[in-house]
């Protein structure tokens, strides 16, 4: 609102002085038509995703709890020096890294696996790919409760029910039951996710080797190349770009991941990640302030990471529009 | 077509230059090894399904009780007849709000995407990692002040507002998918057509149109596919009125208690609209995953 009019009151005398028409020192006309149709997504992301993110930062400066209305004002760096002095916050940051490498490690690498399977012809290919693709496709929250009560229950999950039948093929009765969320809470959560995104690391990395073009896969075999060779000095540098652009996709995602430590755990047992403490201090104790300054962490540290993705992204690019 | 042509080429080619039982045996193996991971993936979904046409009693059995006689109670629990909560609304929600959204999205990212690909602006690479990088804004970032402007406008449990949220969610995706769509279409046959006098509608129409559909229809599936599974959002900002499918979930297990086949059968249900889209398009997903890298 502000810009437009400020920018006028720049150009006015220079108009005025000229006596030219006054759109004179603005670009040509064509640069104009070639931004209009940007224009309206990018004032669009720009109102709805910077504008609140300045309002995070202001309120990470205030006292203000919504439990508290009477005491709210200025609070200085009071809310960082709690968030940072709070264990939890730390164990959060900590949980957030692991949870974010375990998951998208293991899943590019599962991913991998299934998409060179995969690559390959044989019978039922298409129905194989379908049930692949399953687990991506599910509700995130249904699959949370799907792990949390039908596989992960102690007493009736489909966990220990095969342990229960397991052990009674050789007349045991006393199979282990363990509860599974409480013996490996982060593993359980985990294991959920990866279930979740192998299936999109296998699509994109499937994608990639369907993109590699097959008669200098066939060059390299007639003069003589192993399976071995053709994967690591083909294959594999092919589908760098593809490895890179899954594994980005998937960071992005699980770092911001919620629905699966909300359903299973509810954070507890040093599953919480940031996305879910932020939630907490805000959502249930109502701490605006501090939840605030929390967001404003989570999003430094989300740059670092990011400024690293981008860079990654920005290489592909260039190699895409060379 | 070519990319999806290619690895058949290439392993009848292989079938005849390799020739021997032994590779033939080791191909049969593979084979089999990637059936027996399909089959490990959709198991928890197959033991969901199973799980959801069970009764409560067949559904606790430890061990599982496979062959347990089959019955719809849970899917008519969750159709209210049991509970007195409708999904109904929740799932009309969800619907409203993911299909809006999606057709936002659209709108406004397939003009982005021609300004930034067949005529591209100066700097225009710039503007594609603005958009990228909104993607790596934590969305519990600028959830707070959403919601106090929204409680003070009296927006809170309002469906549109979730549908401006997640247009912003999948808007940036879009614009890079669409871009990379839009790219493909050659400018010199637009060039051509301009000169032989045809104006930007029917350049529209004819040429760019015929390139670009598969793309949009990629892009709005993942943007549907997004928007239906969101929860946090729909979670601080709706209630009673406005509440989505996934918010739903949540809290049909809460009031129920425990009881796994009426649970599994909610998550099916809720599942379904979202799975019947994508194995629909599996082709068009995966386009879309790699940002429109493979055709």
């Amino acid at each position: 609102m502000t810009t437009p009019s400020i920018t006028r009151r720049i150009r006015a005398p220079q108009a005025g002085r000229r006596t030219a028409s006054p759109t004179a020192p603005l670009p040509p006309r064509g640069a104009w038509a070639r931004r209009a149709p940007l224009l309206p997504a990018l004032l669009f992301m720009i109102v709805v995703t910077q504008l609140p993110f300045v309002g995070t930062l202001v309120i990470s400066f205030m006292r203000w709890n919504a439990l508290d209305p009477g005491d709210r004002g200025l609070a200085g760096f009071q809310n960082y020096k709690t968030a940072f002095t709070d264990p939890d916050l730390r164990s959060s940051m900590t949980t957030t890294v692991v949870l974010t490498v375990a998951v998208v490690m293991v899943s590019l690498v599962l991913g991998l696996g299934l998409a060179l399977l995969m690559d390959r012809k044989f019978l039922g290919r298409g129905v194989v790919r379908t049930m692949l693709i399953t687990p991506f496709l599910v509700v995130p929250v249904a699959s949370a409760l799907l792990w949390k009560h039908a596989l992960y229950n102690t007493s009736y999950g489909l966990i220990n029910g095969s342990l229960t039948w397991l052990w009674s093929l050789f007349g045991s009765h006393d199979a282990p039951q363990p509860d599974w969320l409480s013996v490996a809470p982060l593993l359980s959560v985990e294991a959920s996710l990866v279930w979740q995104w192998t299936p999109f690391m296998m699509l994109i990395l499937l994608a990639g080797l369907q993109s590699r073009p097959a008669d200098i896969t066939e060059a390299a075999r007639v003069d003589g190349a192993g399976a071995w060779q053709i994967f690591r000095y083909l294959t594999f540098p092919h589908l760098r770009r593809y490895l890179e652009l899954a594994a980005l996709l998937g960071t992005v995602y699980v770092v911001q991941n919620f629905d699966a430590v909300f359903t299973l755990t509810s954070g507890g047992l040093g599953t919480a990640n940031l996305p879910y403490t932020v939630y907490t201090t805000f959502y249930q104790a109502h701490d605006y302030g501090q939840a605030s300054a929390q967001g404003v962490i989570v999003v430094a540290l989300s740059i670092i990471v990011a400024t690293f993705a981008l860079r990654t992204v920005s290489s592909l690019f260039r190699e895409e529009t060379r | 077509m070519t990319a999806a042509a290619a690895p058949t080429l290439r392993t009848a080619r292989t079938a005849r230059t390799a020739g021997g039982t032994r590779a033939r045996r080791g191909s049969a193996l593979l084979g089999l090894l990637a059936w027996l991971c399909g089959v490990a993936f959709f198991l928890p979904f197959a033991w969901m399904l199973l799980t959801s046409l069970h009764s409560e009693q067949d559904a606790a059995a430890n061990p599982p009780h496979l062959g347990a006689a089959l019955t719809l109670h849970g899917y008519r629990e969750f159709f209210g007849s049991g509970t007195g909560v409708s999904p109904w609304p929740p799932l009309v929600n969800s619907l409203t709000a993911s299909l809006a959204a999606t057709l936002l999205v659209l709108v406004l990212a397939t003009p982005a995407a021609y300004a930034l690909s067949i005529k591209p602006v100066r700097k225009w690479t710039d503007v594609m990692f603005f958009f990228l990088s909104t993607k790596m804004l934590p969305a519990v970032a600028g959830l707070l002040p959403v919601y106090l402007i929204a409680k003070n406008a009296g927006l809170l449990d309002n469906i549109w507002l979730l549908v401006i949220l997640y247009t912003s969610m999948n808007l940036p995706i879009a614009v890079w998918m669409m871009r990379s769509f839009l790219a493909d279409v050659p400018v010199a046959i637009i060039e051509a057509a301009s000169i032989d006098g045809a104006g930007l509608p029917t350049v529209l129409v004819r040429i760019v149109a015929p390139v670009v559909m598969p793309g949009i229809a990629a892009t709005a599936l993942i943007s549907f596919i997004f928007s239906w599974n969101e929860l946090l959002f729909a979670r601080v900002l709706t209630g009673v009125v406005a509440g989505t499918a996934p918010v739903f979930l949540t809290g049909f297990v809460t009031s129920q208690g425990l009881f796994l086949a009426k649970v599994c059968a909610a998550a099916v249900c809720i599942s379904l609209p979202v799975l019947a889209a994508g194995f629909a398009a599996q082709d068009k997903l995966v386009q879309g995953l790699s940002l429109g890298a493979v055709k």
